[in-house]
């Protein structure tokens, strides 16, 4: 529970893909805005599914957008 | 603050709203009456509270959710995701363990010789007290996180 130990850069990705709302990538990724808001604040680590369905949107490789940080 | 905590909290309140207003009822009906420490009534207390819990949850879901509307302009989630899914899974364990605590914690009222009213008391305490912990549990997983 707490902090995830991995971390994303969705918020900056979000940014660079003209300012796309929270909401618009919930509906890209068939989530709710709740779970988008979650995982960008670290609160909740996607399933390996859902965070291949975030790379897509942005056309990223996985690792780009999420990293891991063991402790 | 998210949909799903607003829905939690309402869901809390009705929880121990239902519950106590159904308890003065039947604190009320029963007094003076004879028969009202039986098997037959704890029995009638508990399949008639099913029920009425029921529908009074559904109507208070239904208001909630036409004030949240209303209120915020914006439509409740049609679905649940992954995220809704797993905490509703930890929300459901958590609240049977409470649950099989307070069923055996009412087996145990028996065998050490206490009466009959007190088992059902407890097994109805441990069924509010189950429930309440699954929305505790609920409203905390989806504030802390998962």
């Amino acid at each position: 529970m707490g902090k995830s130990l991995i971390s994303n850069t969705i918020r900056k990705l979000r940014f660079n893909a003209g300012e796309m709302t929270q909401q618009q990538l919930a509906e890209k990724v068939l989530v709710t805005r709740q779970t988008i808001v979650a995982i960008e604040a670290g609160k909740y680590s996607p399933s390996l599914e859902l965070a291949f369905r975030i790379s897509n949107v942005f056309g990223m490789p996985l690792e780009e957008v999420f990293t891991y940080h063991p402790e | 603050m998210s949909y799903q905590e607003k829905k939690s909290i309402v869901s809390l309140i009705s929880t121990l709203l239902i519950f106590g207003c159904y308890s003065l009822y039947v604190y009320q009906a029963q007094t003076g009456d004879a028969d009202a420490m039986s098997p037959r009534f704890w029995a009638s207390v508990i399949l008639v509270l099913i029920p009425v819990s029921i529908v009074a949850k559904i109507m208070i879901a239904i208001i909630f959710s036409i004030v949240y509307k209303i209120a915020t302009n914006e439509a409740e989630p049609s679905f649940s995701d992954e995220l809704d899914k797993l905490i509703g899974l930890k929300a459901g364990r958590n609240s049977h363990y409470v649950f099989v605590f307070g069923f055996l914690l009412a087996m145990i009222t028996l065998v050490i010789g206490q009466p009959l009213s007190v088992m059902f008391m407890v097994l109805i305490l441990s069924g509010l007290l189950s429930e309440v912990a699954g929305l505790v549990t609920q409203l905390y997983l989806y504030r802390k996180g998962v």
